[in-house]
């Protein structure tokens, strides 16, 4: 069981990575799909090794998918509309709302 | 599946998701690295397949693989114009963004090692697929039903987000 559980940290050290690192937004976002899925592995592990007898894990890793289709959708369509007014999706560019 | 070779399987894995998720986080050209997030979500639906998770598996390969990715290509189709494949797509705090995953890294290691698990050796339903479609149906009817309420919002969301001024 262990092994999966550190799979799982590794995958969302590596997506901590990408979000504190990339300047694109859109990478930003594929570096958060990867934390969503280190946290579904933990979700299905602790299903399999320590409540197999209901599948709570696995509903609950059902709507993280489902959770994460919906802000893909919504980010990527802020990001369309962030490019049609700026000409570019660097985020260190996007600061107006800064003060 | 288990012992030995399940064992080899989920080192092959293992491999392939870590190699290819360093890539989608330091490759300068970013629909290089949307490919290699295609081959980290396959990775993990075989995780999800040794976990005795198919239904999961099935879908992580039709909604992240089939559906996600897709997503992710077209946007980043769609402003790439401007993307020079010579420009920096990382920003400064390289050094500081790799000291602060070390530190959660060696934080929730050690937290796995040092913790007391209550395993149990009860295996899995076997007709798990099932038993997640009755408890869908059942217990979780109403998380059911506000999730799909979340898609449509989601959806009407991007439409309204994504339209042009006027249109």
């Amino acid at each position: 069981m262990l092994q999966y559980l550190a799979l799982a940290a590794i995958l969302f050290a590596i997506g901590i990575f990408g979000v504190l690192t990339r300047r694109n937004a859109v990478g930003i976002l594929m570096s958060l799909e990867l934390m969503f899925n280190a946290v579904n592995i933990n979700l299905v592990t602790f299903n399999k090794y320590i409540n197999p007898d209901n599948l709570t894990g696995q509903i609950f890793a059902i709507f993280v998918v489902v959770v994460a289709a919906a802000e893909a959708v919504v980010g990527l369509a802020i990001v369309l509309l962030l490019y049609r007014n700026w000409r570019g999706i660097d985020v260190d560019r996007i600061n107006i709302m800064k003060w | 599946m288990e012992g030995e070779t399940s064992q080899v399987i989920f080192y092959l894995l293992s491999f392939v998701i870590i190699v290819s998720a360093i890539y989608v986080v330091t490759l300068r050209n970013i629909f290089h690295s949307a490919l290699f997030l295609i081959l980290t979500l396959f990775g993990v639906a075989g995780i999800y397949i040794l976990l005795h998770a198919e239904f999961l598996a099935a879908v992580q390969v039709l909604i992240y693989v089939g559906a996600i990715s897709v997503l992710i290509i077209f946007a980043i189709m769609l402003t790439s114009q401007l993307a020079n494949k010579e420009i920096k797509q990382s920003n400064e705090q390289v050094t500081v963004a790799i000291f602060v995953c070390a530190g959660f890294l060696m934080a929730s290691l050690g937290s796995l090692a040092n913790t007391v698990w209550k395993l149990t050796e009860n295996p899995l339903p076997e007709d798990n697929t099932l038993t997640i479609g009755r408890l869908l149906m059942n217990e979780f009817v109403l998380p059911f039903e506000v999730v799909s309420v979340v898609l449509l919002a989601a959806l009407i969301g991007a439409v309204v987000l994504a339209r042009k001024e006027g249109a």
